[in-house]
């Protein structure tokens, strides 16, 4: 199983989101109604220019989220 | 059949959907320019109400709620439509009907909210706008079905073609009943159990409505802790039965924050499997190779510049025009009034006072007029999140979000709109620390005080044999500026606006040609706004002004004498030893206090204390420079102004709140004194201690005299 943080995809990659580990629990809440529920398919599409933050695909849209958001969130690698 | 809308003069709809769904397109399309925007009370959210009129004769009163991702507020503004549909608000009644805006081309995420407002048993219209984008990237809706698995009207809408106007029109008059088939989607059975029980207990124990008793009872159910917000809502009973709950809950194995919000998008998954239809998407959307360069490593900020570089171009010459043609304008009307009034205070107050005070506001309506078009039309094709995404690592390292740049950019020109544009920032925290430091960057009104000083005592030499010193000096204080905005906002949040770090979690929303007709009815509304706001305060300080410039008179005074001897000239001079510490004068005294008007009125000041007519004049300016600089004291027979007194002077303007107009703003924008009080004490503060410190440290490295 390549379970990894969502972070630590790279452009292009798809994953399934396996689970929110985000420690504050509104964000949390806020990550799952914007999308980003458990068995949700994510792209992970660019990064910012200076390192931070992300641009994910979900739900056929997207978002940008910063590293420390992605981090905490764990997906499964689609081939 | 007959319309069921009978007397609706005063009927209340409200609009709401997700931010970039098009709903203020929306809602312009079906009120035009009979809209008013205001505050709701008590916050800094932004009401706005428009007037729909039918084609029968009825009229209806249209609300636009703001944008929201879903009624689990977690913002000022989600928690004021969340109230205001629950009927939890006191100022605004619940509405009669719903107008849901959904985007078409995103409507997975859109539904989330949907479901909600369904869940509320409030009637339903559902406007499923920019299916022309949808389209485009290969999504084909039923309508049909969508219509029938929801329970309500769904209207396709390009709105910002006014496509499906005339059908949802007809839809509100004939189709506003249905209320949607509640509650569709399923939670698991031992949820739902609970759920339902605490429901019921909500009912009877807190004597709750049903749709606020399940609103309530989702947000008691998901709360993480022991102690929901707003504890004293209910009663101990309920609280000790929810604590019951969570156990129970919990030891079952269910994630109760996501259960809740899972089970809305696997009904919703199951309705777009039923009315969706997705055709793989193999090339890269236009939005994507936009993008590409955009946000490209180095592309990417050559376009930020250029962008950048336009907007100041517009607001330093383009706007010129318009200037003076309003001055020229004010001047002719003082010199009518002259002509036409006998000689004597009133006229001299309404030219010199009240008029005087009402152009110098109207005076910055075309630079904040360009700077609301600019903007707007950024926001509506959909760089500001672009330009957010690629700045948020610079602001993140001060505590400040990623939408705080462009606020701070634009304030360069001016702070006032850039006050205003921090609307977008979610927290409030944030968006107050942006709003306290916009003021720092150094605005366009201070411009003409830094030639002035620069060309009458900055040495022609050149630095390193390219840069003139004059240049380097005009650059540094631009720089001063931007240095102690970005400190101030760090020392904010790390202190008095100590919060989490701000949380960056922001749509992308595909790049679309803005819609002229919007973008303009915006930039006239928030300018009517300023000069309403702004414009009762200025001609209140200006009239003050003029009278505390005039009084108490002398006979055959010339007006630099008089001017001396007035209230004014006196606070100058007994406010002298203040502000000798930073080496100036009352002389300096008397152009600060004018420059609360406006930051130029020191150049005009300084014209008449030195008896120049048109000092904003190129040769009036020499005349004003030499004056200057040959001025000594009579007393000590010192020079007033040196080369460092200048710096002295131009490091306070960079650093002082001074600006009236800013403060009203400021007052509007964070309803209430508190915070443009404290930001005109702490800039204050700053201005003087800055001065203070690089005015005896030049003394002491020998630059004085």
């Amino acid at each position: 199983m390549t379970e990894l943080a969502l972070s630590a995809l790279r452009p292009g990659d798809r994953a399934v989101i396996k689970h929110l580990h985000t420690s504050t629990p509104h964000i949390r809440q806020r990550l799952m109604e914007l999308g980003m529920t458990r068995g949700a398919s994510v792209e992970l599409i660019r990064v910012a220019p200076m390192g931070d933050p992300l641009e994910v695909k979900i739900k056929g849209y997207r978002l940008s989220l910063r590293k420390m958001e992605a981090e905490a969130i764990v997906v499964r690698r689609e081939k | 059949m007959a319309p069921v809308l009978h007397e609706v003069r005063f009927r209340n709809i409200a609009v709401i959907g997700n931010p970039n769904a098009g709903k203020t397109t929306l809602f312009n399309a079906l009120t035009g320019l009979r809209q008013k925007v205001g505050n709701y009370p008590g916050v800094t959210v932004e009401k706005k109400e428009g007037r729909i009129d039918f084609d029968n004769g009825l009229e209806a009163t249209l609300i636009d709620l703001p944008g929201t991702y879903s009624l689990t507020a977690n913002s000022p503004d989600e928690q004021i439509a969340t109230d205001i549909l629950l009927g939890r608000a006191n100022h605004t009644p619940p509405p009669q009907l719903v107008i849901c805006v959904v985007d078409a081309s995103n409507i997975e995420r859109n539904l989330y909210l949907v479901s909600q407002i369904i869940d509320q048993n409030l009637p339903v219209i559902v406007a499923l706008n920019m299916v022309d984008v949808a389209t485009d990237q290969g999504t084909r809706i039923d309508i049909a079905t969508l219509e029938r698995e929801l329970g309500v009207r769904v209207i396709p809408t390009v709105a910002n073609k006014g496509i499906g106007i005339q059908e949802l029109k007809h839809a509100i008059l004939f189709n506003n009943i249905s209320t949607g088939r509640l509650r569709q989607w399923r939670l698991p059975e031992l949820v739902q159990k609970e759920c339902q029980e605490l429901v019921g207990m909500l009912q009877s124990f807190d004597k709750m409505p049903e749709h606020i008793a399940f609103h309530n009872a989702i947000l008691l159910l998901t709360t993480p802790g022991s102690v929901p917000d707003q504890v004293e809502r209910y009663s101990p009973e309920i609280l000790e039965h929810v604590r019951k709950d969570h156990q129970k809950l919990d030891f079952l194995g269910f994630d109760r924050q996501s259960v809740f919000v899972e089970s809305r998008y696997k009904w919703i998954r199951e309705v777009c499997a039923k009315s969706v239809v997705q055709e793989k998407q193999t090339d890269l959307t236009v939005s994507d190779k936009i993008d590409r360069f955009v946000t490209h490593r180095v592309w990417g900020f050559l376009v930020f510049l250029a962008l950048m570089a336009i907007m100041f171009q517009s607001i330093f010459s383009w706007a010129n025009a318009p200037m003076e043609l309003i001055g020229d304008g004010f001047n002719w009307i003082g010199q009518q009034v002259t002509r036409l009034m006998p000689p004597g205070d009133l006229r001299d107050l309404t030219v010199n006072g009240a008029l005087a005070g009402v152009s110098a506001v109207v005076a910055f309506l075309p630079q904040i007029a360009f700077l609301f078009l600019f903007l707007g039309l950024l926001e509506d094709t959909g760089y500001m999140s672009r330009a957010a995404f690629i700045m948020d690592r610079l602001m993140s390292r001060v505590g400040l979000h990623g939408k705080s740049f462009i606020p701070l950019l634009s304030s360069f020109a001016c702070a006032i709109p850039g006050i205003m544009a921090t609307r977008t920032i979610e927290n409030p925290k944030d968006r107050l620390a942006t709003m306290l430091v916009a003021p720092l960057m150094s605005c366009s009104a201070r411009l003409p005080v830094y030639t002035l000083l620069i060309a009458a005592f900055v040495p022609g030499t050149t630095v390193l044999g390219i840069f003139s010193l004059a240049g380097v000096t005009l650059f540094s204080m631009y720089l001063l500026g931007l240095v102690a905005a970005l400190v101030m906002a760090w020392l904010f949040k790390k202190t008095l606006l100590k919060g989490a770090p701000p949380v960056f979690i922001m749509e992308l929303p595909p790049y679309k040609i803005p819609s002229l007709k919007s973008v303009l009815l915006h930039t006239w509304e928030r300018s009517r706004l300023f000069l309403k706001k702004a414009g009762t305060i200025i001609l209140g300080v200006s009239i003050v002004l003029w009278f505390l410039a005039t009084y108490p008179k002398i006979e055959h005074a010339t007006p630099s004498e008089q001017l001396k001897h007035s209230f004014v000239g006196m606070t100058g001079q007994m406010i002298e030893p203040l502000i000798k510490p930073l080496g100036f004068d009352w002389k300096v005294g008397i152009g600060l206090i004018g420059s609360l008007l406006q930051r130029e009125v020191f150049v005009s000041t300084m014209g008449t204390i030195y008896n120049i007519q048109n000092s904003d004049q190129s040769n009036g300016s020499v005349s004003l420079k030499e004056q200057m600089r040959s001025d000594r004291n009579p007393v000590t027979g010192a020079r007033t102004f040196t080369a460092l007194t200048a710096i002295c002077i131009m490091v306070y303007y960079v650093l002082a709140m001074q600006c009236m107009s800013t403060v009203a703003v400021m007052r509007r924008e964070t309803n209430g004194w508190k915070w443009p009080l404290f930001q005109i004490g702490y800039m204050t503060s700053l201005a003087y201690g800055a001065t203070f410190v690089v005015y005896h440290a030049g003394l002491f490295l020998g630059f004085g005299g």
